[in-house]
């Protein structure tokens, strides 16, 4: 096996990441010239949303960037002349559709390619392999159990109903369960009332999800290990658990809840990749005004009087606003930007519970032909979606107990997609990249750390792959390995947790990211949360930065029309 | 017997669903791969390559070309020196529709002129005292489109003669040693090209072209996923969108030019002082503002067409599978003001998008109506906007 050792090479960002958006050497100097409405602290997927609404609303906005592009996660990266790279995020599927008409984004390069396959390799050379062909898609099912193709559409069909029941949960402010306003009762009251009309079956269903395991759940309709490995896989993707672990149903039912063009579970890859989508909402927030610099590394909030009034960088300059933003991380956004002391100390004790472990890495690779499967060729056509390296439950459980013990899986758990077969504008032609989602890679490592096995997990996984497509090692014309600490250090995401907080029922919806603080509000006045720590929570959602937005702007109103009824007085 | 393109050896072997239409006689592929979808954004996205041979195809010849055709075709062919092509349509006396169609001024006395319907009878029998020659090339000539924002740098590296041509220019050259004629032309509103091959060379010109287009995204598409990009477009299609004034019974199938949004191609009509087939009836009703209806595209409300669904319990399809009927349109006080003929779930818009005549006085952008569906086996009420033609119309097209 030859492997070309990763070279080091200056990256550049997606096309056109700085255009328009001023870098810190240009950023004005006078008082005046650095007062805003609104700042919005990341420029990371949510912090694009959040500012874009903002200033489409005629707030004065400005997204403060650390890094020297856009995109926080969601970066796509030309890490070797002509091979772009989604280094991090990779896909896209839970995207709010309202966001998409709210800013316009068609308008803007908005381009979710369609990934029309699932392929499943096996570990005995067998495949399964799922198209956009119902019918064929039964065949092929029914090659490896009769019985679950049958299975197949009665679990669909359920799976659909839970996320049609569950999906207005996903687009609300959760109600505040510990308010005595009405309004909040209310929205609690519609929650109960909705609950109450759901069928028997649907609601039994969306318990169990909310509250099981996605093995226990998969176990009532399916017999076929390779089957369940590739369903079982979505139930553990960003999250410490196994699929036998309680709560692995709800990661899974999460990732169906995205309906891309209307498909609950189906998912697309944005034209230029994730890096390429956030240059489409850094495009629409400009147009509706927004300012950005970057390279701007915030050091912390600014607060007179328990009132936000701007933030302050490391470099010592300042911008002010009576809204502040944070898209960053729970942990950041309550422990780091400001002092914890300015904080109820209940709620400084939560955020310190609220788990963040990375669990998740990335291993992209530079290739020089397409990998071969076997018994399917050297062809193009089974890897135009993703390619599931997680032929059985048994498998997926295994790699989790690696790591429940502080350890990567030594056979981790593969989520891979040649991007290139679905955007060739991403690799030279014939040429390809592939993005390789790895799990579990434990932040914490009991014998070691990340920057003594970095390398080691690359190898791991090339094995790993190695065994699925012979020769893949020769293709390789470079390696990019990213583990929860290259996560952390690059993106600043607290343990490298891709979802800025884990997907565990105590942390969602009333929850997230504390108890008494998930409407996007801060004890600090004027100060507010809109990453994905924040519910909905991770993944390329947009969903708390809209639904941050929205908050912003009722209290906006509410103090703007105090103000006005106070000057009338 | 039904026929086959000279490609079909080549498409037949690429058409992995072997789903064919019957398209003038001729076997087309409906769609090579399982999805439409993935050959839809092939051309949005790198380029397509698609079979439109089945088109029949008329050259024109002889010194008279010009004087005999700039009377039978409502668009002014003077303004088409050669090396380019035009869009055009011909009318009958009363100013209605017969068909539409590209035509290429190849040379001096020389048009291929296409339609989608047989022509060649009524051609020659307006023909006259003009010294002109109409023949029927059909079978000699094999076409290919290739669409989509690769199409021109893909096509330069073998005839580079074309790189520079403009939005329906058209240029000689050769591919594989092959002699064929490229417009820029096509049925996508995207970048793209049409290459006319003379029928011996086909098999060898697909090939070469094929060969060379290795690595970079292009996938053979077929008449589904052709009928998206035309919808997102805006190009018409006879049978769905308007009927031959031709073979119609009665006026409600007929549609004039204006109606069908083709008034651009007569606004020097003042300047232009060809007598042509249904002048007379075109100058009428631009006169008379007797135009029943404008097209336009309609952008359905996304937030009205969940909720329908959404309070019937149901999950809002958003199908990309276009449907060729029509479709009721109504104003807030439920009286009728229109129809969309064509409909469809735009994945590059991310809306619900039709084509559509509205009563002319709604035609203005932004105009509300609301389009009739079926939900739960019951008719609803979605609203919509007016919008122009194309809806989805790239710099790169035309740049």
């Amino acid at each position: 096996m030859t492997t070309t050792i990763p070279t080091k090479q200056t990256p550049k960002s997606t096309n056109g990441a700085r255009a328009g958006a001023t870098s810190r050497s240009t950023a004005r100097n006078s008082r005046a010239d650095r007062t805003y409405d609104a700042i919005v602290v990341g420029g990371g997927h949510n912090g694009l949303v959040n500012g874009a609404y903002l200033a489409k609303a005629g707030l004065k906005t400005l997204i403060i960037e650390r890094r020297e592009f856009v995109g926080g996660a969601a970066i796509t990266e030309e890490l070797r002349p002509g091979f772009w790279f989604t280094t991090f995020s990779y896909a896209l599927s839970l995207l709010r559709p309202d966001i998409i008409h709210d800013l316009e984004l068609t308008k803007h390069g908005f381009m979710p390619l369609l990934m029309s396959t699932l392929f499943a390799p096996g570990e005995n050379g067998d495949y399964l392999l799922l198209g956009q062909d119902h019918g064929q898609n039964v065949k092929e099912i029914a090659r490896h159990s009769k019985h679950d193709a049958d299975a197949y559409d009665q679990y669909s069909h359920d799976i659909e109903m839970v996320c049609q029941a569950i999906k207005p949960l996903f687009d609300m402010v959760p109600p505040d369960i510990f308010s005595n306003d009405p309004e909040e009762l209310l929205a609690l009251a519609g929650i109960g009332s909705r609950f109450k009309k759901l069928d028997k079956r649907v609601l039994m269903n969306v318990v169990r999800l909310l509250t099981g395991s996605a093995a226990d759940f998969l176990d009532d309709y399916f017999e076929n290990d390779l089957v369940k490995g590739y369903l079982a896989s979505s139930s553990i993707i960003g999250t410490k658990v196994g699929p036998r672990s309680q709560g692995s149903g709800l990661v899974l039912l999460y990732h169906n809840l995205g309906e891309h063009d209307g498909v609950f579970g189906s998912w697309a890859f944005h034209k230029r990749g994730n890096g390429g989508f956030t240059q489409v909402l850094s495009r629409a927030a400009q147009a509706f005004g927004a300012e950005i610099v970057l390279e701007s590394p915030v050091d912390s909030i600014i607060t007179k009087n328990g009132q936000a009034t701007g933030v302050a960088l490391k470099d010592g300059t300042e911008y002010y606003a009576d809204t502040v933003v944070s898209s960053l991380d729970p942990r950041r956004t309550f422990l780091e930007l400001v002092n914890p002391r300015e904080l109820p100390d209940d709620l400084v004790e939560n955020i310190q519970r609220f788990r963040v472990q990375g669990t998740s890495s990335k291993v992209n690779f530079a290739l020089d032909g397409i990998p071969n499967f076997p018994a399917l060729g050297q062809k193009v056509d089974h890897f135009r979606g993703f390619t599931n390296i997680g032929p059985s439950m048994d498998y997926l459980e295994r790699a989790y107990d690696d790591a429940k013990y502080g350890w990567y899986s030594q056979n981790p758990y593969i989520d891979m997609a040649i991007q290139s077969t679905i955007d060739a504008d991403m690799a030279p032609p014939g040429k390809h990249v592939m993005s390789c989602f790895i799990q579990y890679t434990p932040y914490k490592l009991r014998e070691s750390d990340w920057d003594t096995e970095k390398e080691n997990l690359g190898d791991t996984v090339q094995r790993t792959l190695e065994n699925y497509f012979p020769g893949f090692g020769n293709l390789v014309l470079q390696r990019e390995v990213r583990t929860p600490l290259d996560i952390e250090r690059t993106v600043g995401l607290s343990e490298g947790n891709i979802f800025a907080g884990e997907f565990f029922a105590p942390q969602m919806f009333f929850f997230r990211p504390a108890p008494g603080w998930s409407q996007y509000r801060t004890p600090i006045d004027g100060y507010y949360q809109c990453g994905s720590g924040t519910h909905p929570g991770g993944c390329v959602t947009g969903g708390p930065g809209k639904l941050a937005a929205g908050q912003i702007l009722k209290d906006r109103a509410k103090s703007g029309a105090k103000a006005r009824a106070t000057s009338r007085a | 017997m039904i026929r086959k393109s000279p490609f079909h050896e080549r498409t037949n072997a690429l058409n992995e669903t072997q789903l064919w239409s019957h398209w003038s006689g001729t076997l087309a592929a409906n769609r090579y791969q399982v999805s439409d979808k993935m050959e839809y954004f092939a051309v949005r996205n790198a380029a397509g390559l698609f079979d439109s041979s089945p088109l029949y195809k008329y050259r024109i010849t002889g010194k008279d070309a010009e004087a005999f055709l700039s009377g039978i075709l409502a668009r002014d062919i003077r303004t088409c020196p050669p090396g380019q092509a035009q869009y055009t349509c011909w009318l009958d006396d009363n100013g209605y529709v017969i068909e539409d169609g590209v035509i290429l001024h190849t040379a001096k006395d020389e048009y291929l002129l296409t339609s989608a319907e047989p022509n060649l009878a009524y051609l020659q029998d307006r023909i006259g005292r003009h010294d002109v020659t109409i023949e029927d090339v059909s079978d000699e000539l094999g076409t290919l489109a290739l669409q989509g924002p690769r199409s021109r740098d893909l096509l330069k590296k073998l005839v580079p003669q074309m790189e520079k041509i403009p939005y329906f220019g058209v240029a000689k050259g050769e591919i594989g040693g092959a002699g064929v004629t490229v417009s820029r032309t096509g049925y996508s509103g995207d970048l793209g090209y049409e290459v006319w091959i003379d029928t011996p060379d086909a098999l060898h010109v697909w090939d070469t072209l094929w060969d060379s287009m290795d690595g970079h995204g292009v996938l053979p598409f077929g008449l589904a996923a052709l009928e998206m990009l035309r919808i997102e477009a805006g190009l018409l299609l006879m049978e769905a969108d308007f009927d031959s004034s031709r073979y119609a019974w009665n006026d409600a199938h007929r549609s004039t030019p204006i109606e069908l949004g083709w008034g651009w191609m007569f606004k020097d009509l003042k300047a232009d002082d060809r007598p042509f087939i249904g002048r007379k009836a075109l100058e009428r009703e631009v006169a008379d503002k007797t135009s029943r209806w404008a097209m336009r595209g309609l952008i359905l409300d996304w937030q009205d067409y969940d909720r329908v669904y959404n309070n019937a319990g149901l999950v809002p399809p958003k199908d990309h599978t276009p449907v060729l009927e029509d479709w009721m349109l109504y104003d807030d006080e439920y009286k009728r003001v229109g129809y969309a003929t064509s409909f469809m779930y735009s994945p590059m818009l991310q809306r619900h998008i039709a084509i559509a005549r509205v009563r002319p006085d709604l035609g203005k952008l932004g105009s509300k109506v609301n389009i009739e569906t079926t939900v739960n086996h019951q008719y609803e009420l979605v609203a919509a906007n007016v919008a122009r033609l194309p809806l989805y119309n790239p710099e790169r097209k035309t740049a």
